[in-house]
């Protein structure tokens, strides 16, 4: 049968197993949405910027596993995909962007929303594609789909002609695929895993560090497993929270620059790391010279450019978590390593995370802890900065793909247009951005397709007034320079103010009108009394994004940290404290 | 050290581009970089040269690999196998010292691809030393203009003892 390109695209989409994509319509994709305008099986998320369109997908795609699917139009649609997609793209997310471009006869003419979209998005995707034949369409979005969602995942991009989307032939969508350049590898090298055996049938210190590649790979089950079975600590970088439940006896927390005591301690007094799906960011191991010098380190990992990047690997395993760990998890025994977990436990209850902060206002820590009580099987997605870690810290997570947070890159913005995809995807659970009074308006637009859409995010604004973080490091290592950093500021402030306080002008925007500006539901929490009930309240919403502005200590800094240049077990545990 | 790589690609467009972004976007030298199409039209060779420690080396072999058009990579660098490059090098030449040029261009076997009135132009072809020897020298009668091809290069095939 003679069917449209766009056709043939909405078919493949079908074929996948879509039922929902996010986009925003322009010149060169109106045949595309004209075929989805009839199609009642794919519903479209209209959102009010493509970012967050791809943010959403990438939201959409974490929490549920399944790819996130992106439609935008060629030159500024494409390019304000690219944020999205370089997110996507370091945190291993499958999601599959189509983009329309110029009609074939007129790229490279400098044409109506043009842009070189290949060219542009070819550092940000695992793959790209220019579509120039018609004939392609159905192989390239099988390939797509593939190579999104297998080895190790990442967002594709298709780029399609408009003259391709209208021309017709007799098509249908591929049965097979064959990508001879592609081979990812599933199955560990039997060796190697035998030598992992042995080491850690040796080690004395031994301790497990999860990352985000557990959660991926949907190996957390087989992963407790093997918990339960050895008895041996484990650690976790920022994206592998969630694949061991934080109250697990033997769960010591995050690693890294905010990361635990306990989890900083260990990892720099191990004697065998043992690492699955993590890849040795430098937020993770601070200064890499003194990064667990004592240890002997396996490093389990389906890219095996992640392996021995950073760090020098003794017994490298180049495989999917879950098969590899499925393998491993008979011929592990258990340990005797009493005094070595009796350690860790102390190092546990000694310094525990503290929801006490500076100043006399609410104390964001005790915010999340309160968000954790009332909603204990959330989705939570944060922004970037303090609020990002004090979510990671303080939420009591307790099982995969449910920390949505943009790790490797670092966006700013992310998290409520991936709060939206997630609740979009997941809409019997409760789904939460943690967010700060500066990311949150790197995206606020989108309450609008919040409200549009009746999705009850609850937005947790930890509003300081501060671009927290910066002001965080400018407090601790640049003698209280507050630049460009407090959100309050009028032409009438001191130049040099470091001193905030009650003669600081009104902070823009009030979010309880801007809430209100979009028909959403808006709260303002003052008084910790407060914080519960209104998260209560703020729970019954069932088709109303609520946004609950929480006014927290404007100084309040995350703790532990540890500082640029200083080895893990080299903490500031607070303020002026360095151990 | 210098590592010569050999890679068969889909002879897509903007494969190229995807291997040299490589490089660039991740701070990896590329010394040269050579193309052309296989006895498959759907398959082109490059040939690459770069260089860089042992880890950084084996950072780019993974991340080549990785590039989903790379259909195979190959480090000729241990392997024994040919190397070749190709130059044109245009030479100042007046008149009375042609005689003396055209002696040390035999002796590295050139050719002689043009005449003009005070300048010739020479093809050379052999290993990146010898080209750079012979460079060296005709800078003592002034180079006016050069183009080199890159390496191209061919793993030997295997001998065996007492075979045919």
């Amino acid at each position: 049968m003679n069917i449209s390109g766009a056709e043939m695209i909405v078919e493949s989409l079908k074929k996948e197993g879509v039922n929902i994509i996010f986009g925003y319509p322009g010149g060169a994709v109106i045949p595309i949405f004209d075929v989805l305008f009839a199609e009642p099986s794919i519903h479209v998320v209209l959102t009010r910027h493509e970012q967050g369109a791809v943010h959403a997908a990438d939201g959409y795609a974490r929490s549920t596993g399944r790819p996130g699917v992106v439609l935008v139009t060629s030159g500024p649609g494409a390019t304000n995909t690219i944020t999205g997609l370089a997110t996507a793209n370091f945190d291993s997310v499958p999601i599959v962007c189509l983009t329309g471009q110029v009609p074939k006869g007129m790229i490279g003419n400098d044409a109506f929303q043009e842009a070189d979209t290949v060219g542009i998005s070819r550092p940000v995707t695992k793959h790209n594609y220019l579509v120039t034949e018609r004939k392609d369409i159905g192989r390239i979005m099988k390939e797509a789909f593939y190579l999104a969602t297998t080895g190790r995942p990442g967002p594709v991009l298709i780029d399609f002609p408009k003259d391709i989307q209208i021309k017709k032939i007799d098509d249908k969508y591929p049965e097979k695929i064959q990508i001879r350049g592609y081979k990812p590898v599933s199955k560990g090298h039997s060796g190697q895993i035998k030598k992992a055996v042995k080491i850690l049938k040796e080690a004395k210190r031994p301790l497990f560090y999860i990352g985000g590649g557990i959660n991926i790979a949907d190996a957390a089950g087989i992963f407790n497993n093997i918990l339960e079975k050895t008895d041996i600590p484990v650690i976790s970088s920022l994206m592998g929270i969630g694949a061991v439940p934080s109250d697990h006896p033997r769960y010591l927390g995050m690693l890294g620059m905010h990361g635990t005591f306990a989890a900083n301690m260990a990892v720099s007094s191990s004697d065998l790391l043992f690492t699955i799906g993590a890849r040795f960011d430098d937020r993770a191991t601070g200064e890499l010279k003194k990064f667990a010098q004592q240890a002997k380190i396996v490093h389990i990992d389906i890219d095996p450019a992640a392996i021995a990047r950073n760090v020098t690997v003794d017994i490298p395993i180049v495989g999917d978590a879950k098969t590899v760990l499925e393998e491993l998890y008979p011929l592990i025994k258990k340990p005797a390593i009493d005094s070595w977990i009796k350690q860790t436990v102390q190092w546990k209850n000694t310094h525990p995370l503290s929801t006490e902060t500076e100043g006399n206002l609410l104390s964001p820590p005790l915010i999340v802890r309160k968000i954790s009580e009332v909603f204990p099987d959330a989705i939570i997605a944060t922004e970037v900065g303090q609020n990002q870690m004090w979510a990671a810290l303080f939420y009591n997570f307790r099982k995969p793909r449910t920390l949505l947070t943009s790790g490797g890159l670092g966006t700013m913005g992310y998290g409520f247009p991936a709060a939206i995809g997630a609740q979009a995807g997941n809409r019997d659970k409760k789904v939460i951005d943690i967010a700060g009074d500066g990311s949150i308006q790197m995206n606020i637009q989108e309450l609008a397709t919040a409200v549009q859409e009746e999705l009850p995010v609850i937005i947790a604004i930890l509003n300081n007034g501060y671009l927290g973080m910066v002001r965080q490091w400018q407090e601790l290592f640049f003698d209280r320079h507050y630049s460009s950093t407090c959100l309050m500021r009028r032409p009438s402030c001191p130049r040099d103010c470091n001193s905030p306080g009650d003669q600081c002008p009104p902070y823009v925007p009030d979010f309880i009108k801007l809430a209100k500006a979009y028909d959403a539901v808006g709260y303002r929490v003052t008084e910790e009394k407060d914080i519960e009930p209104v998260l209560k309240e703020a729970g019954k919403s069932k088709t109303r994004p609520v946004i609950i502005d929480f006014i927290v200590s404007r100084e309040a800094n995350v703790w532990p940290m540890v500082p640029a240049g200083a080895g893990n077990d080299e903490m500031m545990l607070g303020e002026g404290s360095l151990i | 050290m210098k590592h010569v790589l050999s890679l068969l690609v889909e002879n897509h467009q903007g494969v190229l581009s995807r291997i040299s972004g490589l490089f660039s976007g991740r701070g990896y030298n590329l010394e040269s970089i050579t193309a052309g199409v296989t006895t498959d039209p759907g398959i082109t060779r490059i040939t690459l040269v770069s260089s860089g420690n042992e880890n950084v080396l084996e950072q780019i072999k993974k991340q080549l690999n990785k590039l989903i058009d790379v259909i195979k990579l190959i480090d000729l660098t241990e392997k024994p196998s040919v190397h070749r490059e190709m130059a044109l090098i245009k030479v100042h030449a007046a008149p009375k010292q042609r005689g003396e040029i055209f002696q040390v261009a035999d002796v590295f076997r050139t050719r002689v691809m043009d005449v003009g009135m005070d300048s010739i132009m020479l093809e050379i072809t052999g290993s990146c030393e010898k080209i750079d020897d012979f460079i060296t020298i005709m800078q003592n009668y002034g180079i006016t203009e050069i183009a080199r091809s890159g390496l191209i290069s061919m793993e030997k095939t295997k001998k065996i003892k007492g075979g045919r």
